[in-house]
Formats: structure tokens, C-alpha cells, sequence
């Protein structure tokens, strides 16, 4: 008994040794899993932002096709480093609608003027409601929504270049 | 040239450490000329090894106070608008400077041993500095070869990246140089210990010379644990006190086995009892203090005070770990049975419960090791968890209560056998204590929870019964080491009352005011007068002007948000006021857009600054008894040299 009461520390940290070397020995994991995936759109009805464009409502989702949400503003830095993206893949067929969080109507008008307007509709989410219901924490954000207002996948940050192809494929994944 | 003075000084220091080791194995195996010249030149050859690496440490401060920003560290961690004793401070605040500041203190605990450790044989005092020297060598080959603070960046930058706003704070200045002397004092415990498995000699001699550092480090990792728990208090702005964070426990696990080590020490001295357990926890200390700084550099675990390092470095770490940690344990294993039993004693007796006391602290020490662990564990099967106050408290909770218990029995205990009905009656005034406690709080308030309520009736018996060692005894004729273990008892009852009454009793709010309208928050009425600009050395701020009264007492408090451009920040600066029987902890939020109010996070919380005066009254108490004992051998010196 007094023999194995010795060697049991060695053979705890034998063990510890062994779980953290495994630990060390695995990618970092830097996903961020969002929890929405597969949970249905929050139910919302924002007015228009800007004339000529419809608002949005969640309703405007469930319409059989795939559908991305972005989550923007004409004072956020990196939609303008997104708005390359966001329009070649409405050039590629992808339908977008936004919400804008915290933003005016002619603020947001010049904006597309400048970085182009990839958008079907666009809804005034000024006191970010939206945005906090759909569990977005900053922008830009965009979600991919299938044909019945589920949402599929989350994508934060900017979109850049390199992630096009991926996200065509996502949305052609979500008919 | 400063930066690479002091690198060069790091290269020397490794190879007089890699010498050391070499003079110790030479002197332990050979008993001719060679092996007396090793044994007599190991150590002048630590107490220079010691110099050398302070001189680095030294240049590293100089750059960093200079701002050289051509040194890679200062251009990545500090700017040069910082005030001065921020810089000097962000020589540690960084992953490589803390690493230095490790073995700056690891040799200088080496060359102390060197040259002031008079009592131990020779053999095992060489044996000793081989350990020390022997561990020193791995920490530098990783400063050295992974994380060379004194690396270059050619073209300078023309400004630096700034210090993370959360570490300027004195309590920065304060808290890591002390926590880094406890974590590597303990070095010196884990290196007589191979040095008496090494050589056989575990006795009361080990023990007595062991001892000053086992206390001496106990002492800097209590008031380092305490000033790190108070700082994030009042700078993190939760209102908390301790996170269970991964480095908060990576701090707390070398201390409970430290804790156990100073109780068994004493026995080892004293009554010469307790040898296997003696040796075993000075190397489980160490143990403690090398896998937590592993667990915070290697990014396996994700903590707010993580530094950001690599995967690579942490293999390495992982590496030394291996060797060390198992060599050692390995080594114990091998040995221990060579050392022969002590001294052997009744179940009830002091020893017995010093027994019970190592017992219920290691108990705790794995259970905060396996809740900071299990994390890991779960990732590895796909399941992300996160492990927090709730299960420390559901697992370590009871286990605490109980070990105060032992602690309030243990000194009334007497050596070699005692008896457990006379035990009891001595026992009477801190139960009765105790009980009374808790039958008041249960009729007075309602709602604490039965953890607080426990907590507080155990630690006013505690305080009782700490007190009872001296309430027959003359007081001046008491032995300094003996009010040591009063203050400490005392000062841990005092704590316990603090947090007690902190999770029970806390009133919180959180209101959203126009300047004009007031609250209430427990006994106090804040009132929220204006809100204006304010500006620091490198920071601007928005400031609130709250005035709080109270029957007969006022106070004006100013939080404020405060904007850092160097790194771009914003940190929530709380104001505090303290009374005495409690603190009034305001932050001050954001403004809503929509109504201009601001919010307000509000907090009277009773009682709370006993738990960190407890703190220092534990450490002042491992102080005495340093002190107490430096002094007995002091007088003892005198009189063999007066007396002959």
C-alpha cells in the first residue's frame, strides 16, 4: 500500500503530462460556433431606410429561395471594405437584403452611392433591436437564411475576398 | 549596447548555472582533490551566476525605462507619454520580462542559499545548489532559445505600442514581482528537497534549514495573491474579488501546497514526524508554481490575464515540466524508501492533525487543479465547457469548512498522543462561539445561503480558538513564532468573515440617471450631480461627480470612463468609498443614446475589506514567525560567540 501511495504522484502527473500534451498537440480551435445556426430568424418588421427601397421584415425570408442578411452601417469602415465582395456576389446571383443599425436615411444613401448597392431591401434598424435579436454583436455581420427563415450560417466580420466562392457554395448548399 | 550588455549577462549566468550543476554532480560523486575543489568553488560560482542574471534583469528595466525602442519588447509594450513607474512596471508586464524577472529571482534565491545557509551538511547544501542550479539551466535555455527578451527590430519604430491600460495601475508595480518571489522561493524548498533525497539527510537539520524559505515564500505568495485579488476588485469593475481564472488558480494551487509544506516543516523541525510528506509537498510546490506559469504562456487555456504566446513555446515549457516535475518524482520515489520513518504518533495529536491538515489542503489543491483543467479535458472530446465559482464552491466549499475545523482543533492539540474527550472541552468556548453565530445570523437575516452561513459562524469559532493558545500564557514571554500562528489563524477567520458576509449581504443596482436624479443602494442614497471631461497623462476621460449619503455620512465619488489612445481603450475606472463597515463601489456605464440617461452600476458591500485585511493579517503573521525565528538564531549566534 505504502509502494503505491509512493508512485501515485508520479503517475498523476503522468496522466496531467499526457492530457495537456494533447491539448498542445490540437489546433487551436478559433471557430466561433455561433448558437442561432438552425434556429428560425426572430420575428421583425423594420420601415425603409432610404427611398425606393423597401424595409424589411422577417416575413421576407421565408420565400422558398436562400436569402443573405447583412448587417451594416455608412459609418463602419470595414463595410466598405466588404461592399467589393457583397456586390460580386450579387453579381453571382446571391439575393441580399440588410439592416442598417444606428444610421439615417441620407447617410446611408451616399454610402451606396459610393461603395455601390448590392441590396434588395433595406431595413432602419436605428435602435440596433435587430441586430441584438439576431445575437450580432458588431458590424459587418451577414447571415445566410434558407428558403423557410432558418437561419444557416454566420458569418462575422467583413467578408473578403477569399471567402466569395465559399459562401456562393454555402447558398447553393441552402436550396 | 544596454540590451545586448544584458543579454550577454543571461548567456553568462546559463553557463555558470550549467557549471554548477556539473561542480555539484562532480563534488557529490568524487572524494579526492577534485571533488573538495567543486565542492568548495560551487558556491562563489551561484552567488555570481546569481549577479550576473540580476545585471540582466537590470538592463532589461534601463531600456524599458529609456524607452529603446529598437528593443523589440519595449516597441511591442510600451510608448513613450507612459509615466515613468509604468515603464519601469512594464519591464514584467509582458510574457518575456516576466519570464526574466522568473529566473532573476531563481538565481538570486541560489546565490542566497550559497552564501547565508550555514546549519545544512555539506553534502546536501551542494546538493542543493546542483538542483538549483540544474533547474535555473532549463529556464534559461527557454528565455534564451524561445523567448529572448532583449531581441532587436531593426528599423526602430518612431513610437511604441503601449501598455495594456488594465496594467497601469500601481497595483501592477506590486503584485507580480511579489507573487514571482513566492513562485520561485518555492524553488529552493523543491531544490533542498532533491538535494536531501539526493544525499539521504531528511531530518530536523533539513527541516530548520528549508524552513526560512518555505516562509519567507509563503509570506510574498499571500500578500501576492491578496494585492492581486484587491486590485482586480477596484480595477476590473465586476465588483468581484476572485474569477477562478486559470492564472487566479494557477497562483492559489502553490499556495495551499505551500501551506501544507510551512505546517509540515514545522513538524519535521520540531518533532522530527512527517519526513515523506515533508519532501513530497516542496516538490509538489514547486510543481505547482512551473505547471501554473505553463498553463498561462502556452495558450492552451484562454484566460483574461493569458499572456499571448504560442503552442511552440508551450511545448517547451511542457518539456521542462516533464523533466523536472517527473525527475523529481521519479527521484522520490526511488528514495523515500531509504528515509527511514520518523518519529511516529497517535491519530489524536498534533501531528495526527497536521496529518489532516496536509490531507484536506491537498484535497483542495486537486480540485482546483482539476476544475482548471477540465476545460481542456472536454475540449479534447468535442464538449466546450467552461468551469467557474459554481463548482469551486459546491467542491471546495465543504472541504474548506472542514479544514477549518482541523485548523481550530490543531493547536490545541498536544505533540505525540492527546486525548479526544479533553480535546473537546477545550474545545468548548469556539464551539459555543460558533454555534451562537450561526443561531443569531439564522434569527437576524433571512436569506444567506447556508455556504455563508457556515463560513461565518466557522470563522468567528476560528478566531476564537486561535486566540485560545495565548489567552493563559504571559504575552511578552511568548515565543514570536507562536503570536505568528495566532495573527494567521486570525487573519484567515477574518477573511472568511469578509467573504461571508460579501455574498450574502452585497446590494447591488444598476439604474439608468439623468444628472439631478438619485438611488438608493443599501443604506445610502447616491445622487448622480454632473457628468464632465477629464484628462490624464495619456488618457481623457468622461467622469461622474456622484454624491451618496447616509445617516450622518457622506461621501463624493468620481468613476469615470477613461479613453486610452496607446493601445485604443476604454477602461472603466470604479471609485470606492470606505468605511468601516464596508465599501461603495460605483462604475459609471455608457449613455443611452436614445435618452440620455447614464447608467450607473452601484454596489454596498458589507464587510468586504476584512477579507484582504485577512489576507494581511495572514501574512503578517508568517512574518513573525520569520522574523521570530531569524531572531532566536540571531540570539543564539551572540551567545555562542560570547560564551564560546
Amino acid at each position: 500500500m505504502k509502494r503505491a501511495l509512493i508512485w501515485l504522484p508520479l503517475g498523476l502527473f503522468g496522466v496531467l503530462f499526457a492530457v495537456v500534451a494533447a491539448g498542445l498537440m490540437r489546433p487551436a480551435d478559433t471557430a466561433i460556433h455561433s448558437t442561432l445556426v438552425d434556429k428560425p430568424l426572430p420575428s421583425f418588421r423594420l420601415g425603409p431606410m432610404v427611398p425606393g427601397k423597401p424595409g424589411l421584415a422577417s416575413s421576407d425570408f421565408a420565400s422558398g429561395k436562400p436569402r443573405l442578411l447583412n448587417v451594416f452601417a455608412s459609418w463602419c469602415i470595414p463595410c466598405i471594405a466588404e461592399a467589393p465582395q457583397l456586390m460580386a456576389l450579387k453579381a453571382r446571383g446571391v439575393p441580399i437584403d440588410a439592416i442598417a443599425i444606428h444610421d439615417k436615411g441620407p447617410a446611408i444613401a451616399a454610402f451606396l452611392r459610393r461603395n455601390g448597392d448590392p441590396y434588395g431591401a433595406i431595413g432602419d434598424d436605428s435602435r440596433s433591436r435587430v441586430q441584438m435579436a439576431l445575437g450580432s454583436s458588431g458590424v459587418p455581420e451577414t447571415f445566410l437564411i434558407d428558403g423557410h427563415g432558418r437561419i444557416v450560417r454566420q458569418y462575422i466580420g467583413d467578408i473578403r475576398a477569399d471567402q466569395v466562392d465559399q459562401i456562393v457554395r454555402d447558398w447553393a448548399a441552402a436550396r | 549596447m544596454i540590451a545586448e550588455a544584458g543579454l550577454a549577462a543571461l548567456w553568462f549566468a546559463a553557463m555558470l548555472a550549467a557549471l554548477q550543476l556539473l561542480l555539484g554532480v562532480l563534488a557529490l560523486r568524487r572524494k579526492d582533490a577534485a571533488g573538495e575543489q567543486a565542492m568548495a568553488a560551487i558556491g562563489p560560482v551561484a552567488i555570481v551566476q546569481g549577479a550576473l542574471v540580476a545585471i540582466a534583469m537590470a538592463a532589461l528595466i534601463a531600456v524599458f525605462l529609456n524607452t529603446d525602442l529598437s528593443v523589440k519588447l519595449v516597441a511591442e509594450n510600451s510608448h513613450s507619454a507612459k509615466p515613468w513607474i509604468y515603464k519601469f512596471a512594464g519591464a514584467w508586464g509582458n510574457h518575456e520580462g516576466s519570464m526574466l524577472l522568473w529566473v532573476t529571482i531563481l538565481g538570486a534565491g541560489g546565490a542566497l542559499v550559497a552564501w547565508k545557509e550555514r546549519t545544512l551538511d555539506r553534502p546536501t547544501h551542494v546538493a542543493t545548489l546542483a538542483a538549483q542550479g540544474a533547474i535555473a539551466l532549463g529556464f534559461y535555455a527557454f528565455l534564451l532559445f524561445a523567448s529572448n527578451p532583449f531581441a532587436r527590430l531593426n528599423p526602430a519604430p518612431i513610437e511604441g505600442q503601449g501598455l495594456n491600460p488594465l496594467l497601469q495601475d500601481p497595483g501592477l508595480a506590486f503584485h507580480p514581482p511579489t507573487l514571482y518571489a513566492g513562485y520561485v522561493g518555492l524553488s529552493v524548498a523543491f531544490s533542498f528537497a532533491v538535494g536531501a533525497l539526493v544525499t539521504g539527510q531528511v531530518g530536523p537539520a533539513f527541516a530548520r534549514a528549508m524552513r526560512p524559505w518555505v516562509l519567507g515564500a509563503w509570506v510574498l505568495l499571500t500578500i501576492g495573491i491578496t494585492a492581486g485579488s484587491y486590485w482586480a476588485y477596484y480595477e476590473l469593475g465586476w465588483g468581484g474579488w476572485w474569477f477562478w481564472d486559470p492564472v487566479e488558480n494557477a497562483s492559489l494551487m502553490p499556495w495551499l501546497a505551500a501551506t501544507a509544506l510551512l505546517h509540515s516543516v514545522n513538524v519535521l523541525a520540531a518533532r522530527d514526524g512527517l519526513r515523506a510528506w515533508t519532501v513530497m509537498l516542496a516538490v509538489v510546490a514547486f510543481s505547482m508554481s512551473m505547471i501554473g506559469t505553463f498553463l498561462v504562456r502556452s495558450g492552451i487555456l484562454t484566460s483574461v490575464h493569458a499572456f499571448a504566446v504560442d503552442p511552440r513555446r508551450g511545448a517547451f515549457i511542457l518539456a521542462l515540466l516533464g523533466i523536472y516535475i517527473g525527475g523529481a518524482l521519479a527521484l522520490f520515489g526511488a528514495r523515500i524508501g531509504q528515509v527511514r520513518a520518523g518519529r511516529s504518533f497517535a491519530f489524536v495529536s498534533r501531528e495526527g492533525g497536521l496529518v489532516v491538515n496536509n490531507l484536506l489542503l491537498s484535497v483542495i489543491l486537486g480540485i482546483v487543479l482539476i476544475g482548471t483543467l477540465y476545460p481542456l479535458v472536454a475540449a479534447g472530446f468535442g464538449v466546450r465547457l467552461s468551469v467557474g465559482p459554481p463548482f469551486f464552491h459546491a467542491a471546495a466549499g465543504p472541504i474548506a469548512l472542514a479544514l477549518v475545523a482541523v485548523m481550530a482543533v490543531g493547536p490545541a492539540l498536544r505533540w505525540r498522543s492527546d486525548e479526544a474527550e479533553a480535546v473537546l472541552i477545550r474545545m468548548l468556548w469556539p464551539m459555543v462561539a460558533a454555534a451562537g453565530t450561526f443561531a443569531l445570523m439564522l434569527t437576524l437575516t433571512g436569506g444567506m445561503g447556508m455556504l455563508s452561513l457556515l463560513g461565518l459562524s466557522f470563522g468567528v469559532g476560528l478566531i476564537v480558538a486561535s486566540v485560545l493558545p495565548i489567552t493563559r500564557r504571559n504575552w511578552r514571554r511568548t515565543p514570536l513564532p507562536i503570536w505568528g500562528m495566532v495573527v494567521a489563524h486570525v487573519g484567515l477567520g477574518v477573511s472568511m468573515i469578509g467573504m461571508a458576509c460579501d455574498s450574502a449581504f452585497t446590494a447591488e443596482r444598476l439604474v439608468a440617471l439623468y444628472p439631478g436624479q438619485a438611488t438608493i443602494v443599501g443604506p445610502w442614497r447616491v445622487k448622480l450631480d454632473r457628468i464632465y471631461p477629464n484628462v490624464g497623462p495619456n488618457w481623457s476621460a468622461l467622469e461622474a461627480r456622484l454624491t451618496a449619503t447616509r445617516d450622518g455620512d457622506g461621501a463624493t465619488l468620481r468613476p469615470q470612463q477613461r479613453f486610452f489612445t496607446d493601445p485604443p481603450t476604454t477602461t472603466s475606472e470604479s471609485a470606492i468609498a470606505t468605511r468601516w463597515d464596508g465599501q461603495l463601489y460605483t462604475v459609471l456605464g455608457q449613455q443611452d443614446a436614445a435618452t440620455g440617461r447614464w447608467q450607473l452600476r452601484l454596489w454596498w458591500k458589507p464587510f468586504v475589506t476584512l477579507i484582504w485585511l485577512g489576507g494581511a493579517l495572514i501574512a503578517l503573521g508568517g512574518l513573525l514567525a520569520l522574523v521570530g525565528r531569524w531572531f532566536k538564531a540571531w540570539q543564539q549566534r551572540r551567545r555562542e560567540a560570547l560564551w564560546g
